[in-house]
């Protein structure tokens, strides 16, 4: 799966699966490091399971962590299904319920 | 894309395919005559759904993708949304099949060829077509489970909560996704059941970048569930995760101690799982309030937490079946699993290797046992006859751990049968019985080819169309019989039918056509029919594809001779016939009869001796000296010292051993009887094997050869010049 990388921009063709977020996060991570605004495009994932979503979960918190901005766009029909079903979108569409509610959380264990 | 797969943990990875496979075929085969069973629709889909999870442990893509959908499927007939029905069931067979192609791809490391490919394209467009089909929830009874709770508590006011859902919580185990599951299917299979109200998802427990390990899951759920489904069906959707996943199931009015504790288990924080399930609506905020109040309340008067003891207690006031269902379930699980751990498997070279010493130790102990008795030393004498004692219980259950019931290589056929009784559009029943006759393995595993070729014989040739079948006045459905059972220390596997029989005068007009008797010989009916067994014979007057090609039974003949065994076939015309294959029941060691002629020793297997008589009372001195009156029976017997061609003087005292195989008796004349001797046959080798009568040899106490008398041989001789 050939993952275009522009400078800040990383474009996920094919899986984002178990299979393939090893390779992914090292990607992701390269990404929000060298860039203070990373963004995801995920218009041409063709499938997406719960590691794929829980990647981009850490990879968000990581990016609130550093101060940085993650954007994901062009969400395919299956990762638009993923979202709405974990009832996540919100996690990801507002980064200021989330920077709230890490506040109110604490540590969890 | 199978990445670098040790060798062996493929080699296990694709017995267990294979086994789970076939157990995946016979509940196939069951579930055509019997749609609605599901435990059996259960064992159906765990098989998918292993092979599944263990494909994808391995990374094998190929096989996970189809996998996928037919498992997905399966869950569908499993929550009852679709219906078994014969194309269903029929398309699950072809998806049977394709699986075992896959698993041969994944042994030879081989990636699918396109033809594959395409199978499996158009197996899952066929399997989607099922996926697509709108859910029929109101049309079907809620579940046929034995015990229906119905999780409807008495309202106790100010004690329970309002909210009329489910609550259940997960945390699922660090290995889930490499386990081949994903979290979300089984919120997509929950809302089969149901209607997830509210789902909030924990990802709290992911830890920072440097931490993560993207493979492992750290995700959970808190879901607010809708659903008319009883408790035992709800938990068994977490089956497949039971042991590593942290689950709690709360029926709608629950005590709000039980969220309490609930609150207590789960590892975040207590406000803020208390905040999610009053965003799941589990929880009204003024339940969170009072349950957290109480708990800091608690939390002064005494540091202990809640017993386990006390825990159960509450948990047994809400709804006791409950409990018992769940208690009843595991110790059902504990003990299926502790009949598989009581299971080892063994290379069978392994086991072949532990006879071969047997074999040895017996020869060594006879060794002992003849230096004792020669040298008179009584007591040695004593201990041999323990140890010899002893070696032959070793020897018995050396060889028992070969034995395998031969139910298992019957069981394979009722998908021949169906296959061929599809094939051909006839109607045909199997039934099997004496499958628990148990035989030794290698024989098993060679018999299998010889009977797959007598049951399509069969199938073919025997079992007449319907419309023939009414015209005699039988019953339009065919049966095909399997049949096991022991005799005088063989094993007899018969297939027979209820068709149309062997038609004596076209065999004989073939057999005399292909020059195989003489015009004019005068033959039994039985020796007609066993004129099938032939080279080069077959008198369908269509080839087939299935038989018919005139290569048929002289394999089978060829094969199960080459077991040591026989076979013949009895017919009656019109009612059908019977194929009777005869077979040793093990190729390595035997109990032995021990007989003298000259200096010569031979062997012959204990279990067909019948009696031992002097040949001068019984022979009358005008015969033919062919055949002796043993109590008004007719006896043919042969000397082997004729057979043989032994040299030498002839003893006053001859003796007959009466031998019975099959139906035929005889009689050996011998010089000297010796007794039992336990046998460890060796293979005669090439230069003997055209001998005639001699099966193999053995080696003596004292380092001399015995001759092993091989008596079908011997048998088939005798009958033969009595003719």
């Amino acid at each position: 799966m050939a993952n275009e990388q522009q400078n800040n921009r990383i474009v996920i063709e094919g899986e984002l699966t178990i299979y393939t977020v090893t390779e992914l996060k090292d990607k992701f991570l390269g990404g929000l490091l060298t860039n203070d605004e990373l963004e995801l495009d995920l218009s041409e994932v063709s499938e997406i399971d719960g590691a794929g979503l829980q990647l981009l979960v850490m990879s968000k918190q990581s990016a609130i962590a550093l101060k940085k901005t993650l954007l994901i766009t062009g969400h395919s029909p299956v990762v638009a299904e993923l979202l709405d079903l974990s009832g996540l979108s919100g996690f990801f569409g507002d980064p200021l319920l989330m920077a709230h509610q890490s506040k109110l959380e604490g540590k969890s264990l | 894309m199978s990445p670098d797969i040790p060798d062996e943990y493929l080699q296990t990875f694709v017995i267990e395919c294979r086994e789970l496979l076939e157990q995946m075929e016979d509940a196939l085969l069951i579930i055509e005559r019997d749609p609605e069973n599901p435990e059996i629709i259960n064992a159906i889909f765990r098989a998918a759904h292993t092979i599944k999870g263990t494909a994808g442990l391995f990374g094998i893509d190929y096989m996970v993708e189809f996998t996928h959908v037919a498992e997905s499927v399966l869950d569908r007939v499993r929550s009852r949304e679709v219906m078994i029905s014969s194309a269903l069931s029929a398309l699950f067979i072809e998806v049977h099949d394709h699986l075992g192609t896959l698993v041969n791809h994944v042994e030879e490391g081989t990636l699918p060829t396109e033809e594959v490919d395409a199978r499996s394209k158009r197996l899952i467009a066929q399997l989607t077509q099922y996926l697509d089909t709108p859910i029929t929830h109101e049309a079907v009874p809620s579940s046929d489970i034995a015990i229906v709770v119905k999780p409807k508590m008495n309202p106790v006011q100010g004690d329970v909560v309002k909210t009329d859902y489910w609550h259940i919580s997960l945390r699922f185990g660090l290995e889930v996704f490499r386990n081949g599951m994903d979290p979300f299917s089984f919120v997509r299979y929950l809302s089969s059941i149901g209607q997830v109200v509210q789902l909030v998802t924990i990802i709290d427990a992911i830890p920072p970048a440097d931490e993560m390990d993207p493979e492992s899951c750290y995700l959970g759920f808190e879901i607010s569930f809708n659903s008319d489904a009883d408790k035992i069906t709800i938990e068994n959707i977490f089956n497949f995760v039971h042991d590593d996943c942290v689950i709690r199931i709360l029926p709608p009015h629950s005590k709000i101690s039980e969220y309490e504790r609930l609150i207590l288990e789960l590892p975040e924080q207590e406000m803020r799982l208390g905040e999610m399930l009053v965003k799941c609506g589990s929880l009204t905020p003024t339940e969170l309030e009072r349950i957290l109040r109480i708990q800091a309340e608690q939390a002064d008067e005494e540091d202990a937490p809640l017993l386990i003891g006390d825990v159960l207690l509450q948990q047994k006031v809400v709804s006791p079946p409950v409990i018992e269902a769940a208690l009843e379930k595991q110790k059902h699980i504990k003990e299926t699993k502790k009949a598989e751990a009581n299971l080892i498997r063994v290379d069978a070279d392994k086991l072949d290797d532990l006879i071969n010493l047997v074999g040895e130790l017996i020869i060594a102990g006879a060794g002992i046992n003849l230096i004792a008795t020669r040298e008179k030393m009584a007591d040695l004498f004593q201990s041999t006859a323990t140890l010899s004692r002893l070696v032959e219980e070793v020897r018995d259950s050396a060889l028992a751990l070969r034995m395998v019931q031969i139910g298992g290589t019957f069981n394979r056929f009722q998908r021949v049968v169906r296959d061929v009784s599809k094939e051909l559009g006839k109607d045909v029943d199997l039934v099997i019985t004496g499958a628990e006759t148990e035989l030794d393995k290698t024989v098993v595993e060679k018999i299998g080819d010889p009977l797959t070729h007598l049951v399509r014989n069969s199938m073919d040739h025997g079992i007449e169309p319907a419309e023939v079948r009414l015209a005699r006045g039988k019953p339009v459905k065919g049966t095909l019989q399997l049949s096991a059972y022991h005799d005088a220390g063989s094993i007899v596997i018969e297939v027979s039918d209820d068709g149309g029989g062997l038609n004596k005068a076209r065999i004989l007009s073939k057999a005399i056509e292909r020059g195989l008797v003489a015009e004019g010989a005068n033959l039994t009916d039985k020796e007609i029919y066993n004129l099938i067994f032939e080279a080069g014979f077959s008198t369908a007057d269509t080839v087939s594809n299935l038989s018919g090609r005139g290569v048929g039974m002289d394999v089978v003949r060829r094969n199960i001779t080459a077991l040591r065994g026989t076979v013949d076939l009895d017919s009656v015309e019109g009612q059908g016939s019977t194929v009777r294959i005869r077979l040793p029941l093990t190729l390595a060691i035997i109990d032995g009869f021990m007989v003298g002629v000259g200096n010569a020793t031979y062997v012959m297997p204990l279990d067909i001796v019948v009696e031992c008589i002097e040949l001068k009372a019984w022979a009358s001195n005008e015969g033919d000296e062919q055949y002796i009156n043993l109590r008004g029976e007719v006896l043919p017997y042969r000397r082997l010292r004729d057979h043989f061609g032994i040299k030498g003087e002839t003893v006053a005292r001859e003796n007959v051993v009466v031998i019975r195989y099959g139906e035929h008796k005889a009689g050996l004349v011998v010089d000297k009887l010796m007794g039992e001797f336990q046998t460890v046959i060796k293979s005669p080798g090439k230069l003997f094997e055209s001998g005639k009568g001699i099966g193999g040899f053995t080696i003596l106490g004292s380092g001399e050869v015995a001759l092993i008398l091989d008596v079908p041989g011997l048998m088939g001789l005798i009958e033969h010049e009595r003719t």
